[in-house]
């Protein structure tokens, strides 16, 4: 067993760009679910509206990936007000329903063969990453040597995403402590008594699925300018239950409760996955191929994923830093 | 990298076969019983002839054109088939044999022509009288010894209209199956949701296992016959429904009754289910493996042929049976005591639990009914299309369209919203791909939460 890889791999997905991902995503969330009480089932699809926008634009109209990422962001909003009008009336897990039906409907329309000639069907657009490659000040590696070691590329995509979670971290915390952000809590605790003081219920729940939306939107750029491509398959349902974990470790309704669980998230998945691999890998490996080969072991971290979301939602609901108070909500 | 030697044949078999999707009312569209058709399309009627491997060095695109309403298929002759490149130049073009085949030469060694990208057009001036295509031409890219069987869908020519029709007819026939096995877990979907207030994310999981479970047992060497009859696979269905009924009873048992104890929220059971159908998808996989399996029996069956559609006896069990068990399900709620007791608790949980209703037994029973449902759905779709280790997954979401269109925790709303979703998916492929056969079911939701937010047959309730 390689321990110091096994640290190394785990410290850079921790560090990397896919965590800066999941850890965006699930800021909106936590707006969406930590802050108001919504929850929404399809933040993959908001990230993929906005990340396929702006890259179907560059790829086939030649648009600059800015006027590409302004025309998802409107895309996104009104993305959020389809959803939103049918379903923040009702129940709680009518929006769940919902948002992750229209995630799937985004996704099959956008990977169809049929519009392969746009959206490059399955595989795909690749080829717009030009621009942002350009400006990129890297031009070596940087890292702690024996810790962590990233690209030049790859610490420019860094750069860029960590300093966006730094900036949505902040926009929540300000609008959270605000008068607007005490009636989207108390909409979470107990709705009536929010519309008894004659707030628009309605209208400040569509408020926060559109903030929370614009901050899953950025996640999706951030998928585009990680791979240098997107497709369909980034985009899959389990994202947004990925998403959902990394928020629940770090615990809901806190600012800083999606960063500290994208960090953990990602440390724990890529050192279960190597430390599996590494034990059914190689001529005498420490699992006898009977009980695991290698397909099987790359298995096993999703496995510890679903068991590790259920314990962590029966026994620490708050998840690490959350209060205990402030997830009492349930649904109507 | 010298993966092609000059002397290797690098052919490209493309098999251009006239399936007519629609028999047709039409006197020629279906071979009359007798076997000696004078009607018949090709009057030649030779056999089709199996595409012959051909030794020189040259790239080609070699092929077939069959007329796929006989059987045994006839070959078409004298169809001209002409080969374009991306720019739409012509490349090479050619006229089919009376056996039905024909070889396109390609210009250049065959290592120029690799990767790139040929259309194969029939000539529709050139089929036979009484047939309109489709589709007529299809787009190939020349991979290293890779076969690419190519299918023109070509329909009757006859009076417009009557093939659509037959065709609609031949797609509900699809769209019952699948209606029928979407109602068996969106019953059990909505009695859970009715009884516990779990939207439940796992219920994919449980239709998976049904799958899964009939797969071991089919697996198991030897075979068990009835009256010299082999009956192993329906022996493996009656076996996933009896253990999926008990891997309900465990999910309640061991996760759910203890979570309701301890007051856990639905909103933190939902998540919870979630995790576990995370959880279960891999361990499926991981015992399973990814690829899509087949039962033993019944995988390739001929089809009977009812006037102009096409039957498969299993689709037709399939629909008898799976009515038969919703009819007997929906029968027990109505008419049983528990039946009653589960409307009761699904209807006002505190005011039966003080009208002496055991609540956690008829809880437990839901769980174990509602398993046994989805398992046996899971059961009898491997049995219809097979199945891989996420086929439930997959489903999960049109089981909660069909649960939401009907009404959310309404029992007969679940079986409306199934058949509606179920029909919709197989019929929308007669105006659109495909494809998008899901996505057109997901927007149907949507709309109608747009316009009856409670559903189709829900009680309307104001929240908000």
């Amino acid at each position: 067993m390689d321990w110091h890889s096994l640290l190394t791999s785990s410290l850079e997905q921790a560090l990397g760009p896919t965590a800066v991902i999941y850890c965006l995503a699930a800021i909106g969330l936590n707006v969406h679910f930590g802050y108001t009480g919504l929850l929404n089932f399809g933040q993959a699809g908001f990230m993929m509206v906005c990340g396929y926008t702006m890259v179907a634009m560059a790829t086939i109209f030649d648009w600059s990936l800015w006027l590409g990422l302004a025309l998802g962001l409107v895309f996104t909003v009104v993305f959020a007000f389809i959803l939103g009008v049918p379903t923040l009336r009702l129940r709680a897990d009518y929006l769940a329903i919902v948002t992750i039906a229209a995630a799937e409907i985004v996704r099959q329309t956008a990977g169809a063969a049929k519009f392969s000639e746009y959206f490059g069907g399955q595989d795909g657009m690749t080829g717009f990453i030009g621009p942002f490659r350009a400006v990129n000040p890297y031009s070596s590696e940087v890292g702690i040597p024996g810790l962590f070691m990233f690209g030049p590329y790859t610490i420019w995509v860094m750069t860029v995403g960590w300093s966006l979670v730094a900036a949505s971290c902040l926009v929540v915390w300000m609008l959270m402590r605000s008068p607007w952000g005490r009636v989207l809590k108390s909409i979470r605790e107990d709705e009536d008594a929010v519309r008894s003081l004659g707030k628009n219920v309605y209208s400040y729940k569509m408020q926060a699925l559109v903030l929370g939306g614009i901050f899953g939107a950025l996640a999706g750029v951030m998928t585009g300018l990680r791979s240098a491509s997107i497709g369909p398959s980034f985009f899959a349902t389990d994202v947004t239950f990925f998403a959902y974990t990394v928020l629940l470790i770090g615990g809901a309704a806190r600012v800083l409760g999606p960063v500290a669980g994208a960090l953990i998230f990602w440390f724990l998945i890529t050192a279960l996955g190597t430390f599996f691999e590494q034990a059914t890998g190689g001529t005498d490996p420490l699992i006898p191929a009977w009980i695991m080969d290698a397909n099987q072991a790359s298995l096993m971290r999703f496995i510890f994923l679903g068991l590790g979301l259920m314990l962590l939602m029966i026994f620490r609901p708050q998840g690490i830093f959350g209060d205990r108070r402030e997830l009492a909500l349930d649904a109507r | 990298m010298h993966a092609v030697s000059p002397r290797r044949l690098v052919a490209l078999v493309l098999l251009l076969a006239f399936l007519a999707t629609a028999g047709g009312g039409t006197a020629h569209a279906v071979s009359s019983p007798e076997g000696e058709g004078t009607t018949t399309p090709a009057p030649a009627a030779e056999p089709c002839a199996t595409i012959r491997d051909n030794d020189d060095d040259k790239l080609q695109v070699i092929g077939r054109v069959c007329d796929r309403r006989e059987r045994p298929q006839v070959a078409v002759p004298d169809v001209r088939i002409v080969v374009e490149d991306t720019e739409g130049e012509p490349v090479g073009e050619s006229t089919t044999e009376p056996d039905g085949t024909f070889v396109v030469d390609l210009e250049g060694e065959s290592i120029d022509n690799l990767g790139m990208t040929f259309t194969v057009k029939v000539d529709e001036e050139t089929l036979p009288e009484d047939t309109k295509p489709e589709i007529t031409e299809r787009d190939v890219t020349f991979n290293l010894d890779r076969d690419q069987s190519v299918t023109f869908p070509i329909g009757d020519a006859g009076p417009g209209s009557a093939g659509f029709w037959t065709q609609a007819l031949q797609l509900s026939i699809g769209g019952l199956v699948f209606s029928v096995l979407l109602a068996m877990g969106a019953l059990g979907l909505s009695m859970i949701f009715g009884t516990t207030g779990l939207t439940n994310f796992s219920h994919g999981e449980l239709i998976t296992f049904g799958a899964l479970v009939a797969f071991a047992v089919d697996r198991i060497p030897g075979q068990i016959s009835v009256g010299g009859a082999d009956v192993t696979v329906i022996f493996a269905v009656v076996v996933a429904f009896a253990v999926s009924a008990g891997f309900g009873w465990l999910n309640d048992m061991t996760l759910w009754r203890p979570l309701r104890r301890r007051g856990t929220g639905v909103i933190a059971m939902m998540i919870v289910s979630i995790g576990l159908s995370i959880f279960l998808r891999n361990i499926y996989q991981y015992f399973a493996g990814a690829n899509a399996q087949n039962y033993s029996q019944y995988s390739a069956v001929t089809p009977w042929e009812i006037g102009p559609v096409l039957l498969t006896p299993k689709e037709l069990i399939v629909i008898l049976f799976g009515m038969a068990t919703l009819l007997v399900a929906t029968s027990l709620l109505a008419y049983t005591r528990i039946g009653k007791a589960t409307r009761a608790v699904a209807d006002n949980t505190a005011l039966s639990a003080s009208t002496g209703i055991n609540v956690e037994r008829v809880i437990n029973i839901v769980w174990i009914s509602g398993a046994a449902l989805a398992g046996l759905a899971g059961a009898l779709l491997g049995l219809t299309q097979g199945f891989d280790y996420q086929i439930g997954f997959k489903l999960l979401l049109l089981v909660f369209a069909s649960v939401v269109l009907g009404g959310l925790g309404t029992i007969w709303g679940a079986i409306t919203g199934a058949f509606i979703i179920g029909l919709l998916t197989e019929l929308s492929t007669l105006f659109v791909s495909a494809e998008f056969k899901f996505v057109g079911a997901l927007l149907v939701l949507i709309i109608v939460l747009l316009f009856r937010p409670q559903g189709l047959l829900g009680k309307a309730q104001r929240v908000g």
